[in-house]
């Protein structure tokens, strides 16, 4: 049911648009209203090869809502094929097709032939979020697209993180953990950012096994590969930041693959030796800032939520106050994410709430007892609450308003590295 | 135009003032073809997507200070309080005020679009009422509530005892219109029945319809020299100040498509004057418009005046610059607001239009008059070939590439970087001030300079990059797609 949505932070189905574009040259094709690309779309990196302001719309009016825009969608896909260069062409529903009845899957049908593929995902806004969204693209892909592998290749493991330019650091996250999961010998395969695309999609059923690495976002698309294409899963549900949780990481997609456990133990040496090399060196500023409270909140999805907190606490001690998932999560996975955060070094467990009502959001973090000057690590929301309360903060969750990044990523070793200067940038502006 | 306040529907600018968006030919044709009523817009069979009128309603009346927005329907619809929580910020702070507008959403989900959610719809504008205390609250639909027929009206006017604030009813489907300007036309409507209020005194103030305030200071200054104290709109407008601003002297606006409706609106029913000339852009237009709030003002001695130091001070540096210039050859893309404005500037400064793209076009003016800045381009013997284009940017390309121009001109976000890649430099006239006046014509004039001067962005970024447009594309017609005769 509708419901106060406040200082929101997240997007519609249809943004999930930003997942086609994601993959290179995926064309999103709108079957929608003419501003629903525009107002979905951010200044993040989302212009490139092909840019919102240039999807093939049909961009639905009063007479299409009355008689139907089966033909307005129809002469929309057929010149997209001739005016646009693309290898894959998505069409996305929005919201008035689906109420009015246009039958897209017909329509979609008519272009089975095409020399490119034509698939189509259903994406009204009121079908749920843009995490919705991006799942719905995925089995899309797997629905109408993908084919069971005759043979495997060896080694190949596809990997699947979170949602595409809802989360900033997508693209350099997605990469870094390609690196690690070639040091372990195995064949990383992805599908989104630079040189991944309609190849790589290719490539999805051959793979040994789908590596999942986000808290709840596309479980769904691992159960239908699994069944669809026999593609078993392994689900890593935190974000492997820091030296931790990454090194927990690597023994466990080691051990699912079967690599030599002391290859891995190898690995792991040699990034921590290098990893503490650099915190050694910086261990007396994290210490010694006068201006940081030692307790945190974040204002996050699931997967930023998640994978931060663990890393203050079991990578630099801090000790977390509430937290809090703003994404929408389903109630199926909330109770699993709970115990995440209970999960804890030293028996700590972190209070987490899954809200999406802002003010309240708000309300507890001003009427927390930080203990001093406490670390806020949120969307643009929490600038002003932050500076009210004498705090640091970190723009981290969407929306970014912030910070630029082209291809920095938080995942990893080096990702916690990154981290940790972003944090104590932000501290050391300050003296006491 | 005749103005009805009592319904809470603005009709849009297609039936109201025959605007259109798909036209190409040549200016001369483009008003003569509106003079004489025989003007039709096309159609197209393809087309990449363009802008939602909610996002230019509710981006205007979400930078109002202190207000709220219910923006009723999926998220996906009232993404754009993102955007406007962080404008209303930044635009506050460098104002050195305080903006404490929310705009909030409704999530809308399936069960909504079948049973309806007005209860929630209700629910959630008291909840709002009680934690933000706004000064306004503005309820607003979109193309989901709409076509499930969600009574908005009838909910705000179920509330309306419960709320000691104006509280409006804003229709803003996107399907409705393919003219986003309407959106504008749908803000001041709210503004004009809800907010504003008979005149008890005239002030000596001028109503001044803009974006985001950018020259207000040096507005402030030059007003002083006549007695005259601007109040901007919307952005950062308290909901008190735009009470009042029936009982100014006159009203103009930086953008014609912007303000005109609530400059006709206040001129209509409270005998406020909207000034019509041509805008202040450039050194003609800044000249015409200054000595029409001299005249309807009376005041035109001290404009005349402050003209004349002012021409001492930067005529002669804006011919130096023009000799750089001269040959220059130009596409410009804009709303139609700017594209006539902005083809004369250019012209003012011997730089030669060879394509003019306007988003849409309003046939007539909400008085019935073709629009001032085409009619001066005529007079003055300039004429180009024209199209009318909802920000198609494959026909931009087509154009761009066939006509290789020195430069393009755009005012939309994400669109100069595709004329880079066709290694054309590209001016980005994003803040409506950019042209303002003789100064910033000056600085314009230097901005084209310096664009032309260091090619280099553009030139590193062309040579690497493939374009997205197929070939058999660029060898078509810019009219390919356009069907004449339908709507």
């Amino acid at each position: 049911m509708a419901k106060l949505l406040d200082k929101q932070r997240y997007k519609c189905a249809l943004g999930a648009m930003q997942t086609v574009q994601a993959i290179t040259r995926a064309i999103p094709v709108l079957h929608s209203g003419p501003g629903c690309a525009q107002k979905l779309s951010d200044s993040i990196g989302s212009s490139g090869y092909f840019s919102p302001n240039i999807f093939p719309c049909t961009s639905i009016n009063e007479k299409d809502v009355v008689f139907g825009g089966a033909k307005k969608l129809d002469t929309t896909i057929a010149n997209a094929l001739k005016v646009i260069d693309a290898d894959l062409y998505v069409v996305l529903t929005g919201c008035i097709p689906e109420i009015v009845g246009d039958d897209t899957a017909e329509v979609v049908s008519h272009f089975e032939d095409s020399e490119k593929p034509v698939i189509y995902a259903s994406t009204a806004g009121f079908k749920g979020n843009n995490y919705k969204g991006h799942e719905q693209i995925i089995d899309a892909i797997i629905d109408q697209y993908l084919e069971k592998a005759d043979e495997k290749e060896k080694g190949l493991v596809n990997i699947w993180a979170d949602v595409p330019y809802q989360d900033l650091f997508w693209l350099g996250n997605i990469r870094e953990l390609e690196k690690l999961i070639a040091e372990l010998g195995l064949t990383p395969n992805t599908i989104f950012g630079y040189q991944r695309g309609i190849k790589n999609i290719d490539r999805i059923p051959k793979a040994e096994f789908n590596l999942l690495v986000s808290p709840w976002v596309s479980v769904g698309n691992m159960k239908k590969m699994e069944k669809k294409l026999g593609i078993p899963y392994l689900h890593y549900p935190t974000l492997p930041i820091g030296a931790y949780e990454t090194s927990k990481f690597l023994r466990e997609v080691g051990k699912f693959a079967g690599v030599n456990e002391q290859k891995v133990e190898s690995i792991i040496n040699e990034h921590e030796n290098y990893y503490y090399y650099l915190i050694e060196r910086y261990a007396d500023m994290f210490l010694e800032t006068r201006v940081m409270a030692k307790q945190f909140s974040v204002v996050a999805d699931a997967q930023y939520a998640l994978g931060i907190t663990k890393f203050l606490v079991n990578d630099l001690g801090l000790v977390p106050a509430k937290q809090f998932i703003t994404d929408d999560t389903p109630k199926a996975f909330q109770e699993q994410i709970k115990a995440e955060f209970e999960n804890l070094n030293y028996g700590l467990k972190s209070e987490v709430s899954f809200e999406t009502y802002g003010y309240k959001i708000h309300n507890e973090i001003q009427s927390h007892d930080y203990h001093g000057y406490p670390l806020i690590l949120g969307s643009y929301y929490e600038k002003e609450i932050t500076e009210k309360m004498f705090g640091h903060f970190l723009n981290i969750s969407w929306p970014v308003q912030d910070k630029v990044v082209l291809d920095d990523f938080y995942v990893g070793y080096t990702g916690g590295i990154r981290l940790i200067e972003d944090i104590y940038s932000v501290a050391v502006q300050r003296w006491n | 135009m005749s103005l009805n306040l009592e319904s809470s529907n603005v009709a849009t600018r297609e039936n109201r003032i025959g605007s259109i968006t798909g036209y190409i030919g040549t200016l001369s044709d483009l008003a003569e073809q509106s003079g004489c009523g025989t003007l039709k817009g096309c159609s197209r069979c393809f087309s990449q997507s363009s802008t939602c009128l909610s996002s230019c309603a509710l981006g205007q009346l979400s930078a109002i200070r202190d207000v709220a927005i219910i923006h009723h329907g999926p998220a996906g619809c009232s993404v754009a309080s993102a955007g406007a929580y962080y404008l209303d910020k930044v635009m506050a702070k460098k104002r050195g005020v305080t903006n404490n507008t929310v705009y909030v959403g409704t999530d809308m989900n399936e069960k909504d679009t079948i049973f309806g959610s007005a209860d929630a719809l209700r629910r959630i504008i008291l909840e709002v009422n009680k934690r933000y205390s706004p000064k306004a609250i503005f309820v607003t639909s979109s193309c989901a509530t709409g076509i499930i027929g969600e009574d908005i009206d009838s909910v705000v006017d179920d509330v309306r005892d419960e709320i000691d604030v104006p509280i409006v009813a804003v229709h803003c489907e996107g399907f409705k219109s393919r003219i986003w300007a309407t959106g504008f036309d749908i803000s001041d409507h709210a503004v004009l029945s809800n907010i504003v209020q008979p005149p008890k005194q005239k002030r000596n103030t001028i109503n001044f319809k803009n974006f985001y305030e950018s020259a207000r200071p040096e507005i402030i200054e030059i007003f002083k020299n006549f007695d005259l104290e601007p109040i901007f709109l919307y952005c950062n407008s308290t909901v008190e100040e735009l009470s009042h601003i029936s009982e100014s002297l006159a009203t103009t606006c930086i953008c014609g498509t912007l303000g005109n409706y609530l400059g006709n609106g206040l001129e209509e029913k409270y005998g406020v004057p909207y000034i019509r000339t041509i805008n202040p852009l450039g050194i003609a237009g800044f000249e015409t418009w200054l000595c029409e709030i001299g005249r309807v003002t009376d005041r035109s001695e001290a404009v005349e005046k402050y003209i004349a130091e002012q021409r001492a001070i930067y005529i002669p540096q804006i011919e130096e610059i023009k000799k750089e210039l001269k040959g220059l050859k130009a596409v410009l893309g804009m709303g139609p607001g700017y594209t006539f404005e902005v083809s004369r500037v250019l012209n003012e400064l011997g730089i030669e239009v060879v394509w003019a793209l306007a988003w849409h076009y309003d046939k007539k003016y909400e008085n019935g008059d073709v629009p001032p800045s085409m009619e001066y381009l005529l007079e003055n013997g300039v004429d180009f070939e024209a199209s009318v284009a909802d920000q198609q940017n494959y026909e931009v390309m087509n154009i761009l590439n066939k006509y290789q121009p020195d430069l393009y001109l755009s005012r939309h976000p994400g669109s100069t970087v595709w004329a880079i890649k066709n290694g054309t430099p590209a001016v980005y006239v994003a803040d409506e001030y950019m042209i303002f006046g003789y100064k910033h014509t000056l600085e314009f004039a230097q901005s084209i300079l310096d664009s032309i001067h260091n090619r280099s962005f553009e030139k590193n970024l062309a040579r690497r990059v493939k374009l997205p447009y197929t070939e058999w594309w660029y060898e078509q017609n810019v009219d390919k797609f356009l069907e004449e005769g339908k709507k």
